[in-house]
């Protein structure tokens, strides 16, 4: 008998098992899927709680309704991945052998990263959206908050979900607008970055719509630590800004797990193939979704196009073939733009988002690029998509590599 | 192809000005392009950071970002930017005649 061992029951892993339990539960297979929580969490999800738009119980279902029947599941913390040995190691001397690995064992963020980012402040005028703690803490600060300056930060590149932080900003400035406080609220949205978005054309247009929102942008400033005594954050360069309320995105870094066996790069992240998604020190070690170093956004649609990549790929490799390189960083976003409406943008490793219509050339209904009513419906439908298709690994109407047709060229 | 010419020897650049081959470099290319760039006199400690950078490209295959200069090289980041202000990934690579670091999506 023939075992695979899938690291982490989140949107890749679970995805991972629903594809391909059924097509090794008949050919000998043993499948098992180990995750040290028991709750799944619809992380899109987390970005509306501040907003009281979602609250908890709309972003969270147990783990184990999605995993197919016939796998393995194992609740446990991993105490270590010895992938010399083929050989993971859980709570309790447990010890799990296997012929291939998948790793899907996500990101988190870290704020501890930052100094003084996680000083007494932490949770009282700091906040982060990315973990249900933080973005429930918001929600109940949100609600009494009566204005002054709120600063969205990120820390540094890359981060989960890169289209998160302006979502965020442009929500802040339709909800403060319905409170009727938006005239006593600035917004300033201060990143890394050069400009609003990494890619060009995308960074122009998102640009454009934070100055029509009244959202000041502050490119290219890295933070070296933040006063939460004086409300301020600091540069690595000195440059000082204040805040009353301070949003923060951490750094993002694998998990712990991976950093400590010694198979993540400086922020914990797997080196990977960028193109079959298998492991780059060991051929029967897999990685997907926000595990990887891949330069591809590290977000659910990805995950979801490296699924059907790595799902061909693995039946290949379980059969003596050689993988296909067939990953192209396809990666899919809609942008929640505040008063109803949504963005959506469609790019991978080398094309960048373009304007036109999707997923039917010339026809949508969604548009690229562009802020429509239909884009705003896409992303609130799409929490339907997810627990009730994307999980469950059934084929979704969209190519798992990215197409050009029905975009239009710059 | 674009081309520049720094102390003496001609070398091939991409449009922002990166070597396109790091063999083509040597340290009086280092001295004048951060002269180029405002740099001014290089330091010992710019020559452990450009030093730390082209070995480890050569063992990695990767820039190393400004976390692995700080985890591996031993400098602090606060460091680099004091010796590469304004965007020290970038200007330590054009100096230490390695291409654009990888942006990140």
């Amino acid at each position: 008998m023939k075992k695979l061992v899938i690291l982490g029951g989140g949107t890749a892993g679970t995805m991972m098992a629903n594809k391909l339990v059924p097509v090794l539960g008949e050919k000998d297979w043993q499948i098992t899927i180990v995750d040290q929580d028991e709750t799944h969490y619809y992380q899109p999800g987390f970005l509306f709680i501040p907003f009281g738009i979602y609250t908890i119980d709309d972003v969270r279902k147990p783990r184990r309704d999605y995993y197919p029947s016939g796998v393995e599941v194992v609740i446990s913390n991993i105490e270590g991945i010895l992938p010399d040995e083929n050989k993971v190691k859980l709570a309790n001397n447990k010890v799990l052998q296997y012929d291939y690995l998948i790793i899907a064992t996500g990101s988190r963020i870290v704020p501890d990263e930052t100094d003084g980012l996680k000083n007494g402040a932490w949770h009282q005028n700091i906040f982060d959206f990315y973990t249900p703690e933080g973005a429930q803490a918001l929600a109940n600060h949100l609600k009494f908050w009566e204005g002054g300056k709120m600063v969205v930060n990120i820390v540094e590149m890359p981060i989960k979900c890169p289209v998160a932080p302006l979502e965020f900003v442009f929500l802040a400035d339709w909800w403060f607008t319905e409170q009727g406080i938006r005239d006593k609220v600035e917004i300033e949205y201060v990143t890394p970055l050069p400009g609003a978005f990494t890619k060009p054309i995308a960074s122009k247009f998102l640009g454009e719509f934070l100055n029509k929102k009244n959202i000041h942008l502050t490119a290219d400033f890295s933070v070296g630590r933040v006063d939460s005594d004086k409300n301020k954050i600091v540069s690595w360069d000195e440059k000082e800004i204040d805040y009353d309320l301070l949003v923060t995105i951490p750094t993002n870094m694998g998990s712990q797990i991976i950093i400590d066996s010694g198979l993540g790069d400086d922020l914990g992240f797997i080196p990977t193939d960028p193109n079959t998604l298998i492991s780059k020190q060991y051929e029967n070690v897999f990685v997907l979704g926000d595990a990887t170093d891949l330069p591809s956004s590290k977000a659910g649609s990805v995950a979801h196009f490296e699924a059907d990549i790595l799902y061909d790929n693995f039946l290949r490799v379980i059969e003596g073939r050689k993988p296909e390189p067939k990953f192209d960083g396809h990666a899919n976003c809609f942008i929640e733009s505040g008063f109803g409406k949504g963005i959506l943008i469609d790019f991978n490793y080398d094309v960048e988002p373009l304007p036109g219509k999707f997923p039917l050339p010339g026809v949508g209904p969604f548009s690229l690029l562009q802020e429509t009513r239909m884009n705003h419906w896409g992303k609130m439908m799409f929490r339907w998509v997810y627990w009730n298709l994307l999980l469950k690994g059934a084929e979704m109407p969209i190519e798992a590599q990215m197409t050009m047709a029905g975009k239009k060229g710059q | 192809m674009a081309t520049k010419t720094y102390a003496g020897k001609t070398v091939e650049v991409d449009d922002e000005g990166f070597l396109k081959n790091m063999d083509d470099w040597n340290e009086d290319i280092a001295k004048e392009i951060a002269g180029e760039i405002g740099l001014g006199e290089l330091t010992e400690m710019h020559w452990k950071v450009i030093n730390f950078m082209r070995n480890d490209f050569k063992e990695k295959g990767q820039i190393p970002t400004i976390r692995r200069m700080k985890n591996a090289g031993g400098v602090p980041t606060k460091d680099l930017y004091d010796l590469f202000p304004g965007g020290p990934a970038k200007k330590a690579a054009l100096v230490a005649g390695l291409g654009k670091p990888q942006g990140c999506v």
